[in-house]
């Protein structure tokens, strides 16, 4: 039997252990160790998201409108894409800007307008009231239907009970309490709540659990699966109507599109989700992982909406149960306590997590942007001079929780029993979605102003107000309902379910309609025909190029004034406490390599900026500001110099790209000065192997003809026929040495470049003919076989006569030495490339190995290389002729396998470009 | 451009498939009362277009280039 006590020890049991997990978290942050630095701490902490709203209100939604309840939950999925770029970009200015809220945020882009974040935090409040009403409602019901188990009694049909035996009022008491102890034991500069987000992380994982168990238990346990629900469900023509649901009554597309739109809206800019997305991440790399596992985490807990819905409804025919409670009837139902009461919990743990985190970031918001900001200017109150403010933070902190929490409750008992769940929901997701336009807009558009974001969220608020929230109360009595039908006065135009006459839209369709309108519209209009402020310029630029700053100084330049100090040190201790201000100065020292207190800290635009940064963590960007002013000697910045230092900035910019540039070319430079000295350096080697390998090859033909000369001189008696022998060999060393000084002065002359070169044109048919006839005499005596394959028609070409027929010469000379005599075969052939005349000579020698290809065209370089080598040239005509056809334009080069003969090709070109230059 | 830039259109390009899949037409084409393995089409093609795109998602995030 499930006893009312049982359920509440569980209930405070499930809450304590909460509360070990915060107060763990938060040790081990203290530690250093922090617990919620994981992507998964992260993603399961967006899980917030779901709240009662999702536990028990979305089988109530699928069983009025099939899959009506999804867009709520697709719009994440399809806004959490863009997360790459937009969150990461809020997350970063928040970052720099030590944003503690969504009204900060907004305020401080706005230059830091107070008034701004007081309206952006009455809208969130007054906005977010329905939706914490609505989780007290869901614990509430929850609470009640479970008491009077074994029966199931809807709540609606019990007698009104005054408030102090209403379990609502005893659940928000509670909730709470448990917030305060949560969120605000102390004060924190950097504003973060690790423990808190460590339980937040860990309820989602509870409700997820929770549901998904009950989804099991209904799908598998009273049914036989999917199939098996549906198939029983589509007997019933009511239920057959939800299966295809989309022209239906509430399911036209329009409304649906809304929906999604709004819920991709207010999963950045409900404020509990701003809390745990962007101001309390402690990584940007989180994201990462968040944007594929948290709409993982909606399909998850979305799976068994339908199963349920449906099987509630066969279950519980006739309407007799609320479809919002079918989560936790159907186990009652089915006599299952333990699933009943873990149901009970994983709705308390989505009730419990919405109200801690946005109760939070609302009491910071009403704190750091309503109450202080007000509280700092009644000069009579002398705030600003007095001594320690901590004190006065937490207690306006802790009214703000209890106030939300009771208005919440007030709100729960006049108006929350006319609507059911999602409705109210709906309600505050289109409060929050007039965030949209002036933070996104405020991100990306610089030309954003004050004055716009003050006319669009006051007008969005206002067609909010009269078209959702005002119509509520009417339906709750508290306005006479004829207003709603027949408008204000009897003015059918201003009807507030259809403004100006637009009717048959959904109430949330015709509502943000209208409301996006305005709102969307007058920041646009306004902004484009109000002038901005200095202040509100350079925070503009601050947070729209916050990928183009460096640092957190960027907002120091734009500040000019004298402190002192002990002024600001002062100043933080008020608000911090003497050690927090301690810690921020030794931080701030440490920094910049000097000691505090031992080194005097001079107060320069850059300390006071940390200073007031370091304070806007605590107290919000727009009271910050204010703090800081009383006590430094600010000498305001005019548009005109906040413009000019913005100039001077993009100047700065522009000089820094040129200056890069500047640099790229000048490494080019140097790495193609490093090439040129290593080139020199190897020309210098090759100078001298040039000269000792002259030498040497001088000095061999030299020495054969001073041995045989000296033969001759010393022995008379050597016969006549040795005498010839030797005076043949002399006469060939003697030719061969000639051979190679003219080589070797032709080398130099080609390589100083004072060759002259006679340019003509000829016909390169002619002179192979000729240089054929020149060698005939060769391939006789060697009886190597000559063939020429020479086209009929080739047209002419500029060169020089005597050099191209040397190349070739060298060509047949070299290819008759390598043949074997008698076998031999050379065939020289000519055609035509494109632009380019080639030439070919095909020896079918020895070949040349593939090394040697590569060296063969270098000075004083022979194939196969050897002292035995019976091969002697002067190793440098095939460089020559090389030199030459490059000269000439052309390209020489041979192709060969050993063995197997080898082809030596060069070409020339028929027009040459630059020709005349390079004759000269 | 580097890879961050180039995840980010993917993202966006990811986000505006899902916003045509989740919109009239393509809920129209699938808003037949048939049945599909035992569940209502509608229901079948929603989650699969969404479970489609998370994995989507999920790879362009977490593609190393």
């Amino acid at each position: 039997m499930l006893k009312g006590w049982l359920i509440v020890v569980t209930s405070f049991a499930y809450l304590g252990l909460l509360f070990a997990i915060a107060y763990h978290a938060d040790r081990r942050a203290e530690a250093g160790r922090s617990v919620i630095a994981s992507p998964y701490i992260y993603s399961l902490s967006l899980g917030v998201y779901a709240t009662a709203w999702t536990f028990y209100g979305s089988v109530g939604r699928a069983a009025s409108d099939g899959v009506g309840f999804l867009p709520i939950y697709l719009g994440p999925t399809l806004m959490i894409a863009l997360w790459w770029i937009v969150i990461r970009k809020i997350i970063r200015i928040s970052r720099q800007n030590r944003i503690t809220s969504l009204a900060d945020f907004i305020a401080s882009r706005y230059g830091k307008s107070a008034l701004l974040g007081g309206l952006v935090t009455i809208i969130a409040v007054v906005g977010i009231i329905p939706y914490i009403s609505l989780q007290l409602k869901a614990v509430s019901t929850s609470f009640t239907i479970l008491l009077q188990y074994p029966e199931i009694i809807m709540p609606a049909k019990l007698a009104a009970v005054p408030v102090l035996q209403d379990t609502a009022f005893w659940v928000a008491l509670i909730l709470a309490a448990f917030t305060i102890v949560f969120g605000t034991r102390h004060l924190d500069a950097s504003e973060h709540h690790q423990g808190m987000v460590a339980a937040i992380a860990f309820e989602s994982l509870v409700k997820l659990l929770a549901f998904l168990a009950v989804g099991i238990f209904v799908t598998f346990g009273i049914y036989n699966g999917f199939a098996d629900v549906f198939a029983r469900a589509a007997v019933e023509p009511t239920l057959r109507a939800l299966m295809s649901p989309l022209d239906g009554v509430a399911g036209s597309y329009a409304s649906w599109g809304w929906l999604t739109v709004l819920s991709m809206l207010a999963i950045m800019f409900l404020p509990r989700q701003f809390q745990v997305a962007v101001i309390e991440n402690v990584d940007e790399k989180h994201l990462n992982k968040a944007i594929w596992l948290f709409p993982l985490y909606m399909l998850a807990i979305n799976i068994f909406v339908l199963p349920i819905a449906f099987g509630g409804m066969l279950r519980f025919p006739g309407g007799s149960v609320d479809a919002d409670t079918f989560v936790l009837t159907l186990p009652m139902a089915e006599k299952h306590e333990l699933l009943a009461l873990l149901v009970f919990i994983g709705g308390l743990s989505a009730a419990t997590g919405m109200v801690i985190v946005e109760t939070i970031a609302l009491s910071t918001m009403v704190c750091n942007d309503l109450v202080m900001p007000v509280l700092l200017r009644l000069r009579r109150l002398r705030l600003t001079e007095r001594e320690d403010l901590t004190g006065l933070l937490l207690t306006i902190r802790r009214s703000a929780i209890w106030s939300v929490l009771l208005l919440g409750y007030m709100y729960f008992r006049l108006a929350g029993e006319a609507y059911a769940l999602v409705s109210i929901g709906l309600i505050s997701f289109a409060a929050v979605a007039q965030f949209a336009p002036v933070v996104l807009g405020g991100i990306f558009w610089r030309g954003g102003t004050r004055s716009g974001a003050l006319a669009g969220l006051s007008l969005g608020f206002l067609v909010w107000f009269y078209t959702l929230l005002l119509p509520a109360f009417a339906r709750s009595g508290w306005l006479p309902i004829g207003w709603l039908e027949h408008g204000p006065f009897g003015y059918e135009l201003l009807r507030p379910l259809a403004l100006f006459g637009l009717a048959g839209l959904d109430q949330i369709t015709h509502a943000m309609l209208w409301s996006m309108i305005a709102n969307a519209g007058a920041y646009v209009a306004v902004s484009l025909w109000a002038s901005p402020s200095a202040e509100e310029h350079r925070q503009a630029s601050l947070f729209v190029d916050v990928f183009k700053r460096a640092g957190e100084a960027g907002g120091a330049r734009f500040w000019r004034g004298t402190a002192a100090a002990p002024d600001l040190h002062g100043l933080l201790s008020r608000f911090l406490g003497e050690s927090g201000a301690d810690a921020i100065f030794r931080d701030y020292a440490r920094a910049r390599g000097l000691r505090w207190p031992d080194d005097n800290l001079v107060a320069d635009a850059g300390f006071v900026h940390y200073v007031e940064t370091k304070l806007a963590g605590a107290i919000g960007a727009s009271s910050s500001r204010i703090m800081v002013a009383s006590v430094v000697k600010e000498e305001a910045l005019t548009i005109d110099e906040v413009r000019q230092i913005v100039d001077e900035a993009s100047q700065v910019v522009a000089y820094s790209h040129q200056l890069e540039q500047k640099s790229i070319e000048l490494e080019a430079a140097t790495a193609e000065l490093r090439a040129a000295n290593l080139r020199l350096q190897e020309l210098d080697r090759l100078k001298d192997d040039f000269v000792s390998t002259v030498s040497h090859e001088l000095r061999t033909p030299l020495t054969s003809i001073r041995s045989f000369s000296e033969i001759l001189r010393e022995d008379p008696d050597v016969d006549l026929e040795q005498r010839k022998k030797f005076l043949d060999i002399i006469t060939k060393e003697t030719e061969r040495l000639t051979r190679l000084i003219n080589q070797i002065l032709d080398l130099s002359k080609l390589e100083s470049g004072t060759t002259e070169w006679r340019e003509t044109s000829l016909d390169l048919k002619e002179v192979i003919e000729s240089t054929i006839t020149a060698t005939s005499q060769l391939f006789k005596d060697k009886d190597v076989r000559l063939q020429a394959e020479l086209p009929g028609q080739l047209p002419r070409l500029v060169g020089d006569l005597d050099r191209i027929t040397q190349v070739i010469f060298n060509l047949l000379s070299n290819a008759v030495k390598f043949c074997e005599a008698g076998k031999g075969e050379v065939v020289v052939s000519l055609a035509r490339e494109g632009n380019f005349l080639r030439v070919d000579v095909t020896d079918n020698g020895p070949g040349i190995s593939l090394q040697d290809q590569t060296i063969i065209f270098d000075k004083f370089r022979q194939a196969g290389e050897s002292p035995s080598s019976k091969q002697r040239g002067t190793g440098l005509g095939l460089h020559i002729s090389g030199r030459i056809v490059e000269h000439l334009g052309g390209r020489i080069w041979v192709r060969s396998r050993p063995g197997a003969g080898a082809t030596f090709s060069f070409t020339l070109p028929l027009v040459r470009k630059g020709a005349h230059a390079r004759a000269a | 451009m580097d890879t961050f830039e180039i995840k980010g259109q993917r993202l966006v390009a990811l986000s505006m498939l899902g916003c045509l899949l989740f919109n009239y037409p393509f809920l129209a084409l699938f808003n037949d009362p048939g049945i599909l393995f035992g569940i209502p089409v509608l229901y079948v093609y929603i989650f699969a277009a969404w479970g489609l795109l998370i994995l989507l998602i999920a790879m362009v995030v977490e593609a190393r280039e």
